[in-house]
């Protein structure tokens, strides 16, 4: 038995863990799990309790544990990927990046599993583009909890495919899957760089009728703490991939990701309080040029910027925290602002607050992106009142028409899950065809009521 | 389950009708508990105490479940129909018990029986019952209502005493028994608190009431205490107390 929790160290619970990536030994541990189910895990990045199973089983699938280690093919002339679900952005980007070959899809940690990245339809700078990483899987293969496998793509099984896809791993385990890669010329970004002084400025340069549909990669970051005439102001970084030519290196693929240093584990709580993320923000703020400014950066720096602190997540010390990310449509900014304005009125800090316009829905009933500004703010989880304050914006957010993302989820309702996704119940139907047993079960589908809690708990 | 902001979603309180029982459930339910059980002998009585917190959370689903609480045998029938009615117990809060402050057990002796079935003999079946279920669930937290009065057993109601002293050191061993199950049990040994149980009593020093209490149990179910005290410098006290040589604690007013 083996204690888990989320990346946001809450709600831990306890389970028993099998670590294996082999079809046969998942297949004999599904026949022997009893009442509390079973669970897929990859990495552990989602910040809530998606991948852990309080009393049941939780498969924990890693390259670490696959004796294959990294088992990927790539097509260099197609950029066809083919993947086992257990290896992480991190390796294919090690291993294709050098080739000419950028995942069409990253979030903002590279450390997640194919598996996970489909379960959770992960979306990134370029969701305005490019949509979401479940439009990019070409085809899977998928076990059931019959132990059947069975294989799925949009054009051969839709109903199913899109049901895995931000299915939050409730449909089955992901095995393998082919994902088309996105063809680059260089490892460097041209990434232009633009302080906005506040909020009004923020929306209308990341709105869709100025340039932003432009640039492949958009995103803002967004000081919370920041009050009176420069409330939500904001620095906007947006780019795309460099070409060889611009590439200021003699070798135009060098991919070099190092991990630069680690949290340390004795992080006390309360450590990233409002006065020290003011401080941050204000030179966070001040660092960016005030005038647009063009420059070259790696991979790394653009878009996993967090991934050069190993474990930043202990930097809330012990108490861990939370992450918070919604979405409303385009023409509700008032919502953003009025939650923008709840939060900072509470005084409730947020290290990191990202604001990115986002692009169509895909055909995925529980895939969180659609049209709309998402907002996501992280903050501790030992905050007096965050509970009450949660609920306040929670609300705001549905009324609006707006959703939270699941893969992140610490606080939403069952209700706030069936208001904010409307195709939830067709989603529910494909999954109990898939899953007649009921084995599938994690945390997270338990207090949102994502499987049928009376069968069992 | 718990939520990542510490908000268990299903609550039981076993003495439904508890006054600290019920302090606790006003400051532990708040937005993202979606059900909460009262299991009491009077449930009419229940019912009045539940009204309160449904108003103020109105998506709140309140089952209540009856049981005899001296009637040790039924307490696991009790906790199926519990875990029937709402699935998963995140937070089970024990406030039974009895007092019976006053009462003459050398002219009737075997009246103790029936308060050492509450206090005791069920709590301890219920605690069993709970902790194998929780075991299961691979999480889940238990909150027992003991007592001070358990620290150092006193005369005037030893048969109280002696339960809360044998419940608390149940409590204790059966939470060490579940280290690394995901699941435990939280202690809470408050003092003299002013409720209707304590009615027409005298104030002993450091008297609190279910307010404080709760707040403090509140508290400690959010962290990895053990054991919690209300009001928290009672430890000091009975630190103090406890460890008195037999003659002085036998001179004092207490």
């Amino acid at each position: 038995m083996q204690r888990l929790s989320g990346w946001g160290r809450t709600a831990w619970t306890v389970a028993d863990v099998i670590s294996s990536t082999d079809e046969n030994t998942i297949r004999n541990t599904l026949t022997g799990v009893g009442d509390r189910g079973a669970i897929a895990r990859g990495l552990g990045r989602s910040y809530g309790a998606a991948a852990q199973n309080a009393g049941g089983t939780v498969i924990e699938m890693t390259s670490e544990h696959d004796p294959l280690g990294v088992d990927a093919v790539l097509d260099p002339l197609s950029g066809v990927l083919d993947v086992a679900s257990s290896v992480s952005l991190d390796s294919i980007l090690r291993m294709c990046v050098p080739r000419g070959w950028f995942v069409p899809v990253t979030p903002g940690t590279r450390f997640v599993t194919v598996g996970g990245a489909i379960a959770s339809d992960v979306h990134g700078k370029n969701h305005h583009i490019d949509g979401s990483f479940g439009q990019h899987v070409l085809s899977m293969t998928v076990m059931l909890s019959s132990g059947e496998i069975v294989e799925m793509s949009p054009e051969s099984n839709p109903a199913w495919f899109w049901a895995t896809v931000g299915g939050m791993g409730l449909t089955g385990i992901v095995l393998r899957a082919s994902i088309q890669m996105l063809s680059i010329e260089s490892s460097k970004v041209r990434v232009e760089t633009e302080r906005l002084a506040n909020f009004d400025a923020v929306c209308e340069a990341m709105s869709g009728d100025g340039e932003d549909d432009s640039y492949r990669y958009s995103v803002c970051w967004v000081d919370l703490l920041a009050t009176g005439s420069s409330m939500g102001r904001g620095v906007l970084t947006r780019g795309d991939h460099a070409s060889a030519s611009e590439s200021d290196d003699d070798d135009p693929l060098h991919y070099d990701p190092r991990l630069r240093v680690s949290a340390p584990g004795w992080v006390p709580n309360g450590l990233l309080n409002k006065l020290s993320i003011k401080a941050f923000n204000e030179a966070w703020y001040r660092k960016a040029p005030s005038n647009r400014h063009v420059g070259l950066e790696s991979i790394p720096a653009f878009f996993h910027p967090l991934d050069g602190v190993n474990k930043w997540n202990r930097l809330y010390g012990p108490q861990g925290f939370i992450q918070y990310q919604f979405i409303v449509p385009l023409d509700r900014t008032d919502v953003l602002r009025k939650v923008i304005e709840t939060f900072s009125s509470a005084g409730v800090a947020s290290f990191l607050a990202v604001l990115k316009r986002m692009g169509s829905q895909n055909l995925a009933p529980l895939s969180f992106p659609t049209e709309g500004w998402t907002l996501t703010l992280d903050m501790a989880a030992g905050i007096k009142g965050l509970a009450e304050l949660l609920s306040t914006v929670d609300a705001m957010v549905l009324d609006a028409g707006g959703r939270h993302y699941l893969a992140k989820d610490s606080h939403a309702s069952p209700s706030a899950v069936r208001r904010g996704y409307p195709r939830f119940e067709e989603w529910m139907t494909t999954r109990d065809a898939m899953d007649p047993s009921g084995l599938w079960r994690s945390d997270l589908a338990r207090r949102l009521g994502l499987v049928d809690p009376r069968r069992n708990s | 389950m718990k939520n990542g902001v510490g908000v268990a979603q299903n609550i039981v309180l076993f003495g439904g009708t508890s006054e600290i029982g019920q302090a606790i459930l006003r400051r532990v339910v708040k937005p993202g508990v979606s059900r909460l059980v009262l299991v009491s002998r009077d449930i009419d009585a229940a019912i009045q105490v539940s009204q309160e917190l449904v108003g103020a959370h109105p998506e709140l689903d309140v089952h209540h479940v009856r049981y005899e609480a001296s009637d040790a045998a039924s307490m696991e029938h009790v906790v199926a129909e519990v875990a029937d009615a709402i699935g998963d117990i995140d937070v089970a809060v024990v406030a039974q018990g009895l007092l019976n402050e006053g009462a003459d057990y050398y002219a009737n002796p075997s009246s103790l029986i029936d308060l050492v079935n509450v206090n005791f003999t069920g709590e301890m079946v219920l605690l069993y019952a709970l902790a194998s279920r929780m075991r299961q669930q691979g999480y889940g937290k238990i909150v027992v209502l003991s007592s001070v009065a358990g620290e150092r057993v006193r005369r005037g109601n030893p048969v109280y005493g002696a339960t809360k002293a044998g419940i608390d050191g149940f409590a204790l061993a059966i939470d060490h028994e579940l280290a690394g199950s995901g699941a435990s049990v939280l202690v809470v040994r408050p003092g003299f608190v002013t409720t209707k149980m304590t009615t027409g009593m005298k104030k002993a020093p450091l008297s609190t009431d279910p307010e404080t209490v709760a707040r403090i149990v509140e508290k400690g179910i959010s962290s990895d205490k053990k054991i919690v005290w209300a009001p928290a410098p009672l430890q000091w006290m009975f630190l103090i107390l406890k460890n008195l040589p037999i003659v002085i604690w036998r001179r004092l007013p207490i």
